[in-house]
């Protein structure tokens, strides 16, 4: 399940909610993004006030959508949610939330870790930073494009 | 044809859309990619090669040899960092 909202969200109650009823699940593998009260421009640090998330709505959710599948295609998942929230955020406030269930737990760890890593390369998500020192557009990180490599070649 | 901008292409471009109506010379999106580069320095500069700026159609990722329509819905913008 997708859900693109600006609204914040209760891990434990999206969890509770992913597992309730399905007595095949024997593991729930969850991520959950964060905003950091500190972030780093030209290499010194700087408080962050406001995150801003925009977002391109039909495509995210294709996009999403696809990641889900793409998942399912790999791995015996029982459940799939992924929660992406838009608009302002602030420091400590949720921002993505992947969670997989499967009946043991490797199978959700990989298709966790996979959808995560994918969703940061694919989903149509720009943040912009508002800072003690000005405001910015995030760049994306070389290190997100490496670790979604890693799932290029897929196990079956 | 609709044209979206995202980020910070949106900001160099100065518009978040834009509907144009399509040069019979553009048909691919490498095409497209070329043609918005004479549109003006605005145009030029946000979207240089060095910039790697996507561009979709349709709400897919398109590469630069893909086909692109009139009737299209394009999107260009910068690498994606949400996560």
């Amino acid at each position: 399940m997708i859900r693109v909202q600006s609204e914040t969200f209760d891990l434990g109650n999206e969890i509770a909610k992913l597992s309730q009823g399905n007595g095949r699940i024997g593991a729930v593998v969850s991520f959950l993004g964060l905003v950091r009260d500190t972030v780093e421009i030209d290499g010194k640090p700087a408080a962050l006030t406001t995150m801003t998330l925009e977002h391109y709505p039909q495509m995210t959710e294709r996009q999403l959508q696809e990641l889900e599948q793409e998942a399912r295609r790999r791995w015996d998942l029982q459940a799939v949610l992924i929660i992406h929230r838009y608009g302002d955020l602030r420091p400590g406030d949720p921002i993505v939330l992947v969670a997989t269930a499967s009946a043991h737990r490797q199978v959700a760890f990989d298709a966790c870790n996979f959808l995560i890593d994918w969703l940061k390369t694919k989903a149509p998500f720009w943040k912009h930073e508002a800072t003690s020192k000005g405001r910015h557009w995030v760049d994306a990180k070389t290190s997100d494009g490496d670790a979604a490599k890693r799932w290029i070649n897929p196990k079956s | 044809m609709k044209i979206l901008y995202f980020a910070w292409l949106k900001e160099k471009i100065g518009m978040s859309e834009e509907e144009i109506l399509l040069p019979s010379t553009v048909t691919t999106a490498g095409d497209l990619f070329a043609w918005m580069r004479t549109r003006g320095p605005g145009f030029a500069a946000a979207l240089a090669e060095g910039n790697a700026v996507k561009v979709a159609v349709n709400h897919v990722y398109a590469q630069l040899k893909d086909p692109v329509s009139d009737t299209d819905e394009i999107a260009f913008f910068p690498p994606v960092t949400g996560g």
